[in-house]
């Protein structure tokens, strides 16, 4: 059923689409050390996909692949039925994927509201000297975007922060605001890198929703690493499982739980 | 029936108020609420036309007069228009508090027999649907907020805007029968139920007609001279009889505006956007306010501090004078107005009170410092004692008669009188026709004449005639000599002082008071740690004698307040202990509201009440105590009972005038 070339169904009546982006063989190499090796892996139109491994395993390179920030030595990146030739990370911003950080990167000085804002910069069309005088198509630009902007804060709840400077916020919080400025961006494929890590019970459930949600209701399309697996498994619609920068499984939550590779990466048997 | 004047001209309902309003307010705001980060408006023509929509509606879903309408969410306009589109209709509208559980629900919305549900978003939504199995008059549910409710099985669920789509698109077929129900609701038909919280038993449906909350709606208008440019920002929970006087019953009455918050975190910054005029806040708010206040103060500059600290000083020397129109001399005069505009100004700026003329606070007793503290400021605080069953108002303060330890004269219209056994009973225009399904309680709390029992002791205060509350009837006892005791008014005195954080007095059927205290680890720890005492342990600061000493004070002071008061003098506290671990709900010493079980305390600390009363300096005690983990452990400790010294009375003076 999940090989269908036109996408599937999911059990809670999703529709999943075609595939958006597509790994080729990729490796990875930082001088001798091999981060990725020859993985291939789709993801598909409005699924969520989770990418899990143990520490090591080249989860977060492979993030930094899809986001054009590593260049693979070997392999192909197809996105939206086009080989994507070498870019730099803001060109593959334009091209609709937007992404958080491990280490949450926000500007801390800046209030909520601007750092959402920055988000919205991929979408901007006047330039500096427009933007100084402001009035005219500046202005209008900027209450388009501030609208947007405003719709995001609404839809995270994060309205009683929006001029709250983030250096205040506590860390959940900032994991929030930094999802906001992805959103913002109204990303075709959105990178998630870790949303849960540091939180606790409650704020994993908080960002479980919002996930849930920002797929539902944008239907955005999701790849994420994560390490709590609770989370994993009830959250995405496949799996890509790597250990030592491979490939050791791919599927269902269901169909990689019961993978003996993926089982022994995971209770640790040794690597001759 | 007994035509009144708003009967005759045709004012007998919340409906027929907002077509009132919908002409002669026709382009001023009736709502405005704050999304996307800007301040939405509503007028009332608009409003109007909103209503009609959704009544309309409603009509097409198939809603007969007489149906119960349960209305779930916080509070934004949307659901006060769904409260009177439902009245439109000959509907009951029925607000439940939104983060009751789903079991609470389940026997509310069965009690009433609701067959409509209207409801914020999808988290009201799925505990409805968690409990519609047990519901056998339930039918439809509506929803406000669209978020994650695609995937729902939509054949008794409804969209709030595609149910007013409907209603406008039937408007000629409909609107006919729309007219024929508003004109038929009479002056006593049912306006809304209100569902007590119930601190015992199952909560009660309070029937509320359009008599009880029109009449209410207009005396507490006219009493404080309410007007149609008055704003107030609703932000208390729907289902609170006090929010619906409020923010309906007297928001339609007079036409003013009622300002809904963003989002409930936001409410604090709404709030000195909007600037209200006319405010209501339980003590709590009032003090978390004041702390954060006196928390931003200490970090602020030396010179901004000794400024606020000087003028606060000055301000409770004469603001709460000047408020109530007293004299006082000019020099003092041209000083306070210095302090306004260089710190009581942008205090109450910041605050959001810059506006307002009138602000209530009730529920609780208030703090005296707290009190004085915003009245100091020059905001017209006021106290109000008021109950469901009263339509809120039963008495409050006159403008100029305002006093932390009273509760005012009764309200227009309301008589009050005092039962044998101290009781406040009273009877007016606003107590409810029944307990909806419940004859027998309706029976007990409201005799034939109308006189309603509040369940409170108090007396009228000779000189000034307001009411004092002075604790729950059935706390009430007497002491051996038969003098009054009244234990809560004398815990809520030690409780004022922020080291104390609960108390629990011993008396009834003994000779003198003793208590119980348990220190504020916060605040006293603070205290400590300015003072350079050090302690290891909550027990151990507990019981240091810096500590004691302190308590003692706050006791003796307590003493000599209590002492004014004639009737409750006997209550003064001869001997206490401050005790070696916090009480706690999870060992059942309170309840889950924080209040003490005075019973349970008093047996489980058996052998320290006996060394309170048989003269013993110090006693040796085993306490069992619950971690948090459900573990058992016990706690050791000497505790040393010290004596205090109490104001020598003159017993009970024979009134000779």
């Amino acid at each position: 059923m999940k090989d269908m070339e036109e996408g599937y169904i999911t059990e809670d009546g999703r529709k999943i689409g075609g595939v958006v982006m597509e790994m080729k063989n990729i490796t990875l190499r930082f001088g001798g050390v091999v981060a990725i090796k020859d993985i291939s892996f789709d993801i598909r139109e409005g699924e969520i996909r989770a990418i899990i491994g143990p520490n090591g395993a080249g989860k977060s390179s492979m993030l930094n692949v899809i986001s054009g920030f590593y260049v693979p030595q070997e392999g192909e990146v197809w996105f939206r039925g086009e080989k994507r030739p070498p870019m730099k990370p803001f060109q593959v911003a334009r091209q609709g994927i937007a992404r958080t950080f491990q280490n949450i990167a926000l500007f801390e000085g800046m209030t909520v509201l601007d750092n959402v804002m920055t988000g919205r910069l991929t979408h901007m069309t006047t330039g500096l000297f427009t933007q100084a005088i402001w009035k005219g198509r500046a202005e209008a630009e900027e209450v388009e975007n501030r609208e947007k902007a405003e719709r995001i804060i609404d839809f995270l709840e994060i309205q009683s922060i929006r001029k709250t400077p983030v250096a205040r916020l506590p860390y959940g919080l900032k994991k929030r605001v930094e999802l906001a400025r992805a959103l913002v961006a109204e990303p075709k494929l959105l990178l998630l890198d870790e949303p849960m890590a540091g939180m606790n019970v409650e704020e994993k459930e908080d960002m479980s929703r919002f996930i849930l949600d920002v797929n539902d209701e944008f239907g955005t399309t999701i790849a994420l690493i994560e390490h709590d697996m609770g989370v994993v498994m009830d959250l995405s619609d496949r799996v890509v499982v790597m250990d030592y920068g491979k490939k050791i499984g791919d599927g269902t939550p269901d169909e990689v739980r019961s993978n003996q590779d993926v089982i022994d990466a995971y209770l640790g048997v040794s690597h001759d | 029936m007994v035509e009144t004047p708003e009967g005759a001209g045709g004012l007998v309902s919340i409906p027929a108020l907002l077509l009132r309003n919908a002409t002669t307010f026709a382009d001023k705001p009736a709502y405005r609420e704050k999304e996307f980060g800007i301040w939405q408006a509503w007028t009332w023509a608009e409003t109007e036309k909103e209503i009609e929509a959704l009544a309309l509606g409603l009509l097409n879903l198939g809603v007969n007069a007489g149906d119960f309408v349960a209305i779930i969410g916080h509070n934004r306009p949307y659901l006060y228009w769904s409260m009177v589109a439902a009245q439109s209709v000959g509907a009951v509208p029925v607000p439940l508090y939104q983060d009751s559980g789903a079991e609470e629900m389940e026997y509310v919305l069965s009690h009433c027999g609701a067959r409509f549900v209207i409801v914020s978003d999808q988290e009201q939504v799925d505990k409805v649907i968690e409990i519609q199995e047990h519901l056998h008059q339930f039918e439809h549910l509506i929803y406000l907020d669209p978020r994650g409710m695609r995937k729902y099985d939509h054949s008794h669920l409804h969209q709030y805007s595609h149910v007013q789509d409907q209603g406008r698109a039937a408007y000629d077929e409909l609107f006919p029968e729309l007219e024929r129900r508003r004109s038929k609701i009479t002056y006593d038909d049912i306006c809304v139920m209100l569902y007590t919280s119930g601190t015992t038993g199952k909560p009660k449906g309070v029937v509320l007609s359009n008599r009880n909350i029109i009449e209410t709606a207009r005396h507490s208008s006219e009493f404080d001279h309410l007007g149609p440019g008055e704003e107030v920002l609703a932000y208390l929970p729907m289902a609170w009889v006090g929010d619906f006087i409020f923010s309906i019953g007297q928001a339609y009455w007079t036409g003013f505006c009622v300002n809904c918050p963003e989002s409930p975190d936001t409410m604090m910054i709404d709030l000195r956007e909007i600037g209200p005029t006319y405010y209501f806040a339980p003590p709590r708010i009032f003090e978390t306010q004041l702390t954060n206040v006196m928390i931003r103060m200490e970090d602020a500059g030396r010179f901004k501090r000794w400024l606020f600290h000087y003028f606060m000083q000055h301000a409770r020397k004469v603001g709460p004078d000047i408020l109530d129109g007293k004299p006082v001399g000019a020099l003092d005069r041209f000083k306070y107005r210095l302090g306004d505009l260089l710190v009581y100004g942008p205090l109450k700026n910041t605050l959001g009170f810059s506006r307002v003329r009138i602000g209530y606070t009730a529920g609780e007793a208030i703090g005296p410092e707290i009190f004085d503290f915003y009245r100091s400021l020059g905001i017209n605080l006021k106290q109000l004692y008021g109950q469901t069953e009263a339509s809120v108002f039963i008495t409050q303060q006159p403008d100029g008669e305002v006093r932390s330890d009273t509760v005012g004269v009764p309200s227009p219209g309301v008589e009050v009188r005092i039962g044998e056994n101290g009781e406040v009973y009273y009877r007016g225009p606003g107590v409810f026709v029944e307990y909806y399904k419940n004859a027998d309680s309706t029976a007990d709390t409201k005799d034939p004449e109308g006189w309603v029992a509040t369940g409170d002791a108090g007396f009228f205060e000779p000189d000034t005639g307001h009411l004092r509350i002075i604790d729950r009837a059935k706390d009430v006892a007497k002491m051996a000599d038969g003098s009054l005791f009244a234990p809560k008014y004398v815990e809520n005195k030690l409780k004022f002082y922020p080291n104390i954080l609960e108390a629990v007095v011993f008396g009834a059927g003994r000779d003198r008071c003793c208590a119980f205290i348990n220190i504020d680890l916060a605040a006293v720890g603070n205290w400590a740690e300015r003072n350079n005492i050090s302690y290891s342990s909550y027990q151990e600061l507990a019981g240091h004698q810096k500590v004691l000493d302190m308590i003692q004070a706050h006791v003796e002071e307590t003493n000599a307040s209590v002492a004014e008061d004639e009737m409750l003098s006997g209550c003064q506290i001869h001997r206490f202990l401050v005790l070696h671990k916090e009480l706690d709900a999870d060992d059942g010493e309170l309840t889950r509201t924080r209040k003490v079980r005075r019973k349970i305390i008093g047996e489980k600390f058996d052998d320290l009440v006996t060394a309170l009363y048989d003269g013993a300096p110090s006693v040796y005690t085993e306490t069992e105590v619950t971690y948090e983990d459900g573990r058992k452990g016990k706690i050791k400790a000497t505790l040393e009972i010290r004596d205090a010294r109490t104001v020598p009375v003159t017993t009970q003076k024979v009134a000779a005038e």
